[in-house]
């Protein structure tokens, strides 16, 4: 172990290196959340099992906010009447890729890797949304 | 030394170009400027708990946590680690971001590429939200799309540590 205040100096030093780009990362989600209105997203869903859930995932995957952000977001889609597969395949991506994350994700934790996890992320939400509802229509 | 200075220089110059954006924003659209602004702050107010909670983190990891303790654990045969590092990510708070530089601490410490995307993965499994997808969706679906994220998290795992090893 090494002593208390040492290891308190190391991560405020490491931490200070990132305020930048966390401050930037807020700016951008601001702007972003602001951007994009709610009623963009309900028009666009049509009734096709692939083609919703690969769009749910690209939309997922370029929205931002807190998760609850897209819970919600995504229930009142299907109310409006989007597609569970879409709904699901949305919300997976919005929590598991980060493009606007991505130039932190990339700084920090290095670009390959931060390629190579959004790229899966992306993949895998939409097989995750697919093996979701189908189970849960046998259910 | 070069690699850390270019770091440093790219968060500010990522941080200095999103100034900008804004800048050119208040001009072209104010109303979209004033309300960004806004939701900034509010959002950072929302966040700082979060940023004292993850600094409290990262200085007892970095007090307890050594390579060879790391190493110790994690070579451990087995689910059993895998398992370690999803619970660790469902029990994360805060946005993804804030975590980036206890993994890439973390990293340096020993963990692979494959536990890093599975903690990031399995931290989208929020047991303190589960309330509200319950309530527009239903508990079955819960259930199941939790059991089906948390798999894939070690099959992401899994692949990552795969492509990046290879």
């Amino acid at each position: 172990m090494i002593p208390l205040k040492q290891s308190a100096f190391k991560t405020l030093k490491s931490f200070s290196k990132i305020v930048p780009l966390i401050f930037g990362m807020i700016l951008l989600i601001s702007l972003i959340s602001n951007l994009i209105p709610k009623s963009f997203y309900s028009n666009i869903f049509r009734d096709n099992f692939l083609f919703d859930a690969i769009l749910g995932s690209v939309i997922g995957s370029i929205s931002t906010g807190p998760p609850i952000t897209s819970y919600i977001l995504g229930g009142e889609f299907l109310k409006e009447g989007v597609s569970l597969i879409a709904v699901t395949a949305f919300m997976v991506a919005w929590v598991t890729v980060g493009i606007i994350q991505f130039p932190a994700e990339s700084i920090i934790l290095g670009m390959k890797f931060a390629i190579t996890r959004n790229i899966t992320s992306f993949i895998f939400s939409i097989v995750v949304a697919i093996i979701t509802v189908l189970i849960f229509s046998f259910m | 030394m070069r690699d850390k200075l270019k770091k440093r220089n790219a968060a500010w110059l990522f941080f200095i170009a999103v100034l900008l954006v804004y800048i050119v924003l208040a001009f072209i659209d104010f109303e979209l400027f004033t309300s960004s602004v806004n939701f900034f702050f509010n959002l950072i107010i929302r966040i700082i708990p979060i940023f004292i909670i993850i600094l409290i983190l990262m200085i007892i990891t970095n007090y307890f946590i050594t390579p060879k303790l790391i190493m110790k654990y994690f070579n451990a045969p087995g689910i059993k680690k895998w398992l370690f590092v999803v619970i660790a990510g469902i029990l994360s708070t805060g946005p993804i971001y804030m975590w980036y530089p206890l993994l890439a601490d973390l990293r340096e410490k020993g963990i692979n590429y494959g536990f890093t995307a599975t903690f990031l993965y399995s931290r989208a499994i929020k047991i303190w939200l589960l309330p509200v997808i319950v309530f527009y969706f239903s508990v079955q679906y819960v259930i199941v799309l939790t059991v089906v994220m948390i798999i894939f998290s070690i099959i992401q795992g899994l692949t990552v540590n795969r492509i990046l090893s290879s």
